[in-house]
């Protein structure tokens, strides 16, 4: 690995290792909680009350401001998943493995918000809760793939074998997520009229956009800050019996 | 042992298996049967709803029932400890797991062409779509074997690993049903059924070639 420089090397490893991961951690949420509130005050009142009602669907498109960085988010934490599956395998990382499972219930929430404000905004769009919309299907495909990962962690009793069978499993998964997708718009155009694509993608005004681009980051702002908690509890849950937590509990008593 | 003959090997010793438990062999046949005649059951008979629905049920039957057969693909392997040997073996594991998942197939999915003409009939498939239902079947049984070999592999240790192994599993499956009904709905209307064949066809050749690492990776976890 010499064509990492020393310093940068030198940083990875010290960050995987669990205490200095956890105070790192520790260190790093309240700024990201500070942006996170921020960006999510900015891209509420822009996207709530600064941008302008759309002509045609009223105020009730203002829900993309949920649901389209909702959606985003369902795939890239999905990726971020395999990325750190893929780092887990082939360097056996355990922070690796603690972040690929603190990311699936985070995901799957995402997917499952992307999904709920999809079918609220269907009910006043298309007259009715569900539509087998190529989006929606192969986001509810998602969300079935996001659970068989936590079910699939829950079932394997010891917990490091549980972090490689799930790392398998999410690259699996990656690999697949592009062909379901094209496969299930393809049977969209096969089965269903195009009235839907056509409100699917309105092009967006300029005030409309950045409320929207503000939210997205701010999701993944709260991904972070969501991820490190969890991984902070993964971490004090494998390694109870470990010095540095001990310490810790003790400093803290 | 070159490795084309332990593969061989591989095949011969399950195909022996399998024929020595003959009665096993058949329960996926009957099961994708019994599963098609449900369906006008419980939708009622009507010969133009049947017609209409056939590809999917058929499609949707054989999907179970080869998601229900791929439970026996390692788990008598690991329980008598032949897996073990096979991972201490000086062969490429992912060309023996090839050479069972092709075993499998073999027994659990080829049979399948031979009940599906009955099930045409029963549903009263066109004539014309009866080639490319067989098509399909060739080509997307082997697919659905092989991908579902990467979720037994990690499933094969548990001991209930069915309910979560369907919840692994059939996500994947989405798009070789939606190609392979796809295929035999436009085959009964009479339409060119090409492009679908030839992407199930691409997703066999990768699968063949993809597949087989992520389950051999898979079944050290398990068996470790």
């Amino acid at each position: 690995m010499s064509w990492i420089p020393a310093p940068v090397s030198r940083f990875f490893h010290r960050t995987s290792s669990p205490p200095h991961f956890y105070a790192l951690a520790d260190r790093f949420i309240p700024w990201l909680t500070a942006i996170f509130l921020l960006l999510l005050g900015a891209g509420l009142y822009g996207g709530l009350y600064l941008a302008p009602t759309d002509y045609q669907q009223g105020d009730s498109y203002r829900i993309i401001y949920i649901h389209v960085p909702a959606a985003w988010m369902s795939l890239f934490v999905y990726v971020m998943m395999a990325i750190m599956g893929g780092i887990a395998l082939v360097w056996r990382m355990k922070l690796a493995e603690v972040m690929l499972i603190s990311s699936a219930p985070i995901g799957a929430g995402f997917t499952f918000v992307a999904l709920v404000t999809g079918s609220l905004w269907g009910k006043p769009m298309w007259g009715t809760w569900w539509v087998w919309d190529a989006r929606l299907t192969s986001e509810l495909i998602l969300l079935f793939l996001y659970l068989g990962v936590i079910s699939l962690y829950g079932a394997i009793e010891d917990k490091r074998s549980a972090a490689r069978a799930v790392s398998i499993l999410a690259l699996v998964g990656v690999v697949n997520i592009p062909i379901i997708h094209y496969s299930v718009e393809w049977w969209n155009t096969l089965h269903q009229p195009a009235t839907v694509s056509k409100l699917d993608k309105p092009s967006i005004h300029i005030t409309m956009l950045v409320p929207l681009l503000l939210m997205a980051i701010a999701f993944k702002f709260y991904y972070l800050i969501a991820v490190l908690q969890a991984a902070k509890l993964e971490l004090l849950k494998r390694e109870t019996s470990s010095q540095w937590v001990k310490n810790m509990l003790e400093k803290q008593a | 042992m070159p490795l084309i003959r332990a593969f061989l090997a591989i095949i011969r010793r399950d195909l022996l298996l399998a024929f020595r438990r003959r009665a096993e062999m058949a329960n996926p046949l009957f099961f994708f049967v019994l599963v098609v005649t449900l369906f006008p059951l419980a939708i009622g008979a009507q010969p133009n709803l049947l017609q209409a629905m056939a590809p999917g049920v058929i499609w949707v039957s054989a999907l179970l029932a080869t998601l229900l057969s791929l439970d026996s693909l390692f788990r008598s392997d690991f329980e008598d400890g032949s897996l073990e040997q096979m991972l201490l073996s000086p062969h490429a594991l992912s060309v023996l797991v090839l050479g069972k998942i092709v075993a499998h197939w073999l027994v659990s999915g080829l049979p399948l062409l031979l009940v599906a003409p009955l099930l045409a009939l029963f549903l009263g498939l066109p004539e014309q779509a009866m080639g490319t239902l067989w098509l399909t079947l060739i080509l997307a049984t082997p697919l659905l074997s092989l991908i579902g070999a990467i979720g037994v592999a990690l499933t094969v240790g548990l001991r209930r690993g069915g309910m979560l192994l369907s919840l692994l599993v059939l996500p994947l499956y989405v798009p070789v049903l939606i190609f392979a009904s796809g295929a035999v709905d436009r085959a009964a209307g009479g339409l060119p059924v090409g492009a679908q064949l030839n992407i199930l066809l691409a997703m066999l050749l990768a699968a063949l070639a993809l597949a087989p690492l992520p389950t051999s990776i898979a079944l050290k976890m398990s068996v470790n």
